[in-house]
């Protein structure tokens, strides 16, 4: 057994040391939120938080992890508070909803560095995340929305 | 809205209805279009069917039959329901329905979601029930009360008389126990309080912290995960395998043959992944083990010369021809597309001895549950679908292949089984938006008038494939759509199709054969614009006097695009089409800098009749747009000795955030009935982009990608 820490708990997983944290996340601790989309490094939807920054959870193993702070999109928030989920459920963002986990954890993370970001900056922060459904002008709108949000919350 | 759809009467001889009461207690109402006369023919696999459930509590569930994978059911189709039911849309639950024969899609004749007919099909399924439903409730409380029905109204969920209240919760068990209404009077469009108005979504905030459940996403006890790798060449079969090493591997329980695969179950999915690295197959290529683009090519093009079967002959085309002052011809090639749905290919399987449940994220319930119960020698109503919220459908999801590993592997270890494809099984193993190599000719007399039409269709069928009976005496409908309509007040049409098979399956792909001939019809409107040295609007208006709701739209996104008065450096194309009920033109906005393309802005007006809900239609047109836009810049599916050579999305690109243009979409205010809109937009946005490319570059795109075609750089 291992340590992990996820969404601020300290927990224990059996995954052998080079199974990727998606998977631990998934199968061995039961956080589906966190999506299977390309398995490359090349769609963003398996996106979370290491130690606050973004990263693609199918390419880091679990033993690289050791007990950094993990965030899932379970953790982002207990109760769907986090300005991106409330500018996310204000502009109706989702579609199919599959790669939203992952645009969300890219739109936290960026937020959380750069509190007014240009379109240029969501273009570079956001350009690792497919949405097949076509939702991102939505999500440009949506992450300058909850930049808004996060300004009122802090003002 | 029309009258017939104001009196429900004409059909109330084929309804047959069934009521029963929840263990809970609660209305259950259910209402059966299947022209059968035996209410025990409903819920053929022992469910009760409904399409709403009323409980004492006041949780009012509406069951929708068609599949939501991002296009909005869930939400469109409860407003249907809830519009004549009398309830605010946030009262309301929404729950994936079960198989029925009560959920034929009239418009498909199974319970499939595609062909955008979902809200054509509930139009009036669904408010009905909900009339239904509320006359029951409306009866139960006069009853109860001991006045005339006609003298109580509905009030969000209550019945309501004078100050007195009786919510529906209340009244369900006594309603249950009237008979169903079979006449029903349904509201007029100007009474409707919550059709036609932008509501949010139902299913949003679950898919904002992950609670939301896909295909892949299912748990069951005791479930083990299973991996799958398929034979490389498209078409071809398992000879036998060597497992003696992965068995040996941690959490492997078994290793079991498909028909052309082989599925290694394990505790966890990354065990089994790795460990089909480790078993040695043998596979057996078959009859496509040379097969290429050159040679799906080279047949496409030999069978286009013999003489197709007409799919329309207005006047005589040939003659015209013969006799036009200027004759056009051109030939048009189209590439394979794989649909790529975020989710890739999963499905859960709990095979028992006598009966199975199947979790899978299907378009197509009725083929899913034949098809699981073959593949385990059960009979169909042996088997439970479960249909999940599916990531991304497009067509893909009317397959059934994702099925077979999970139920061959839950028989074989006797426990559940999820079965998840990777992203290169999914892009490998998709059945592909068909090829087509089209010839088309147009005749000009020495106005410049547009006096002969002529076009040639080459491809494979894929009707023939997944429902042969159509196609036994009729040409393949999902062929030669956007080509039979062609809208333009010419006298002599031709319009022929040439079936021809390829050896590997193709299938329905977003707009399906729209978006083939739609990109044919309306590029070479172009080209006959450009060779009547007329402006390619003007030269469209006119011949579109006979036909207001195509001048409308072409109308409207010209002016809303400012068509003709792009700034400097940008230019437009334009392009039309109907499909599913719905028409729609476009225009984009492009400029040049060193070769290389901007796409700055796409127009797009929309008629699509009635609108249930004009923010979900937004969204589908827009994300139908940037779907049309991925495929015309970059989509292409190539094979190699029968093996797809795109494997994942650095292969098969993606439009991705920065590259997104400004997308204005219009709805046009439309009592016709309604359209579907998920589909449409994909096939008309390739002709308007290749058109504005001509613009900038006096270059004619015949073939896509565009990315491939080395006119411009994207
Ligand atoms: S699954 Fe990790 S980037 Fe696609
Ligand atoms: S909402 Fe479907 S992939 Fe983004």
């Amino acid at each position: 057994m291992a340590a992990i820490n996820v969404n601020g708990k300290a927990l224990e997983t059996d995954a052998a040391p080079d199974t990727p944290l998606l998977w631990v996340l998934r199968d061995h601790l039961g956080l589906t939120g966190t999506k299977f989309g390309c398995g490359a490094a090349l769609c963003g939807a398996c996106t979370v938080h290491i130690d606050g920054e973004p990263a693609r959870s199918c390419q880091v193993a679990r033993a690289d992890v050791g007990t950094r702070r993990i965030t899932t999109i379970e953790g982002l928030s207990a109760d769907r508070s986090h300005a991106v989920q409330k500018a996310w459920l204000e502009l109706d963002v989702p579609q199919c909803g599959y790669c939203q986990s992952g645009q969300l954890m890219s739109a936290a993370a960026l937020l959380a560095q750069n509190p007014s970001p240009t379109d240029a900056d969501i273009d570079t922060a956001m350009a690792g995340n497919i949405c097949r459904c076509g939702t991102y002008n939505r999500i440009r709108k949506a992450v300058h929305r909850a930049a808004e949000l996060l300004k009122k919350e802090n003002a | 809205m029309n009258a017939e759809a104001n009196s429900l009467t004409h059909n109330t001889r084929r309804d047959f209805l069934k009521l029963g009461v929840l263990a809970g207690g609660g209305l259950v109402l259910g209402i059966g279009l299947s022209g059968c006369s035996k209410p025990a023919a409903i819920g053929a696999g022992g469910q009760p069917v409904a399409w709403l459930r009323i409980a004492g509590d006041n949780t009012i569930t509406v069951l929708v039959d068609k599949s939501e994978m991002g296009q909005g059911v869930y939400t469109a189709l409860t407003q249907l329901l809830a519009e004549e039911l009398g309830v605010a849309l946030e009262a309301i639950r929404v729950e994936a329905a079960p198989v029925g024969a009560v959920y034929t899609n009239n418009l498909l004749g199974a319970q499939i979601t595609g062909g955008s007919t979902s809200v054509r099909d509930a139009w009036e399924k669904l408010r009905k029930a909900g009339a239904q439903a509320r006359s029951m409730l409306v009866q139960a409380a006069a009853a109860q009360w001991g006045v005339g029905a006609d003298t109580l109204k509905v009030d969000s969920g209550a019945v309501v008389n004078g100050r007195k209240r009786l919510t529906f919760g209340e009244l369900a068990e006594a309603a249950a126990k009237l008979p169903v209404p079979t006449e029903v009077t349904l509201k007029p469009a100007k009474e409707f309080t919550l059709v036609g108005k932008p509501a949010k979504r139902l299913d949003t905030a679950s898919k904002l912290d992950g609670t939301a459940i896909y295909g892949i996403d299912v748990k069951l006890p005791g479930m083990l995960h299973g991996a799958f790798a398929q034979c490389p060449t498209l078409g071809g079969t398992l000879a036998g395998f060597d497992a003696a090493q992965a068995k040996t591997m941690p959490g492997v329980k078994d290793v079991v043959g498909t028909d052309n695969g082989v599925v290694v179950i394990a505790d966890h999915y990354w065990q089994a992944y790795k460990a089909l690295g480790a078993v040695k197959i043998k596979w057996d290529a078959g009859a496509n083990a040379s097969l290429d683009n050159d040679a799906i090519r080279a047949r496409l093009r030999k069978a286009a010369t013999r003489n197709g079967r007409s799919v329309r002959n207005d006047g005589n085309a040939a003659a015209a021809l013969k006799g036009a002052a200027k004759v056009v011809r051109a030939t048009y090639e189209l590439p394979m597309l794989a649909h790529a749905t975020l989710e890739p290919q999963c499905c859960t399987a709990d095979v028992r001895a006598d009966s199975a449940d199947v979790y899978a994220p299907t378009q197509t319930q009725t083929i899913a549950q034949a098809t699981a119960a073959a593949v385990v020698g059960l009979k169909p109503e042996q088997v439970k679908i479960h249909t999940t919220l599916l990531g991304g459908g497009f067509g893909r999801r009317l397959e059934v292949d994702f099925i077979g590993a999970a139920m061959v592997a839950s028989k074989a270890v006797g426990k559940p089984v999820k079965v998840i494809w990777s992203r290169e099984q999914d892009m490998t193993h998709d059945t592909y938006r068909p090829p087509a190599f089209d010839t088309v000719a147009g005749g000009l007399d020495a106005s410049g008038k547009l006096v002969a039409w002529k076009l040639d269709l080459t491809g494979p069928s894929i009707t023939a494939r997944m429902f042969p009976p159509v196609v036994e005496t009729a040409i393949d409908p999902f062929a030669i759509e956007a080509a039979s309509n062609y809208p333009y007040d010419v006298p002599n049409i031709a319009v022929n199709y040439n079936r021809e098979e390829i050896g590997i399956d193709v299938g329905y792909w977003r707009s399906v054969s729209h978006a083939l001939n739609c990109f044919v019809a309306e590029s070479f409107m172009d080209e006959l614009a450009s060779a009547a040295g007329k402006d390619p609007y003007a030269f469209r208006a006119a011949m579109l006097d006979k036909q207001p709701r195509f001048k409308r739209v072409l109308d409207e996104a010209a002016s809303r695009a400012g068509w003709g008065k792009a700034p400097a450096g940008h230019y437009q194309g334009i392009a039309l089409m109907e499909g599913y009920g719905t028409y729609m033109a476009q225009v984009a906005e492009v400029s040049m800098k060193d070769g290389t393309l901007t796409i700055h802005r796409i127009t797009c007006a929309v008629d699509c009749g009635q609108m249930v809900n004009p923010n979900i239609v937004d969204q589908q047109i827009e994300g139908s747009i940037l779907f049309g836009l991925t495929a015309a810049l970059w989509g292409d599916i190539t094979l190699v000795r029968g093996e797809v050579q795109q494997r994942n999305f650095d292969s098969y690109r993606m439009l991705r955030l920065p590259e997104v243009p400004r997308i204005d979409v219009h709805l046009l205010e439309s009592s016709e009935a309604p359209g579907g809109v998920g589909e449409p937009g994909t096939a008309v946005v390739g002709p308007a982009l290749a058109n504005a490319i001509f613009a900038a570059t006096r270059k004619r795109l015949r073939s896509l990608p565009i990315a491939k075609q080395g006119i411009v750089t994207v």
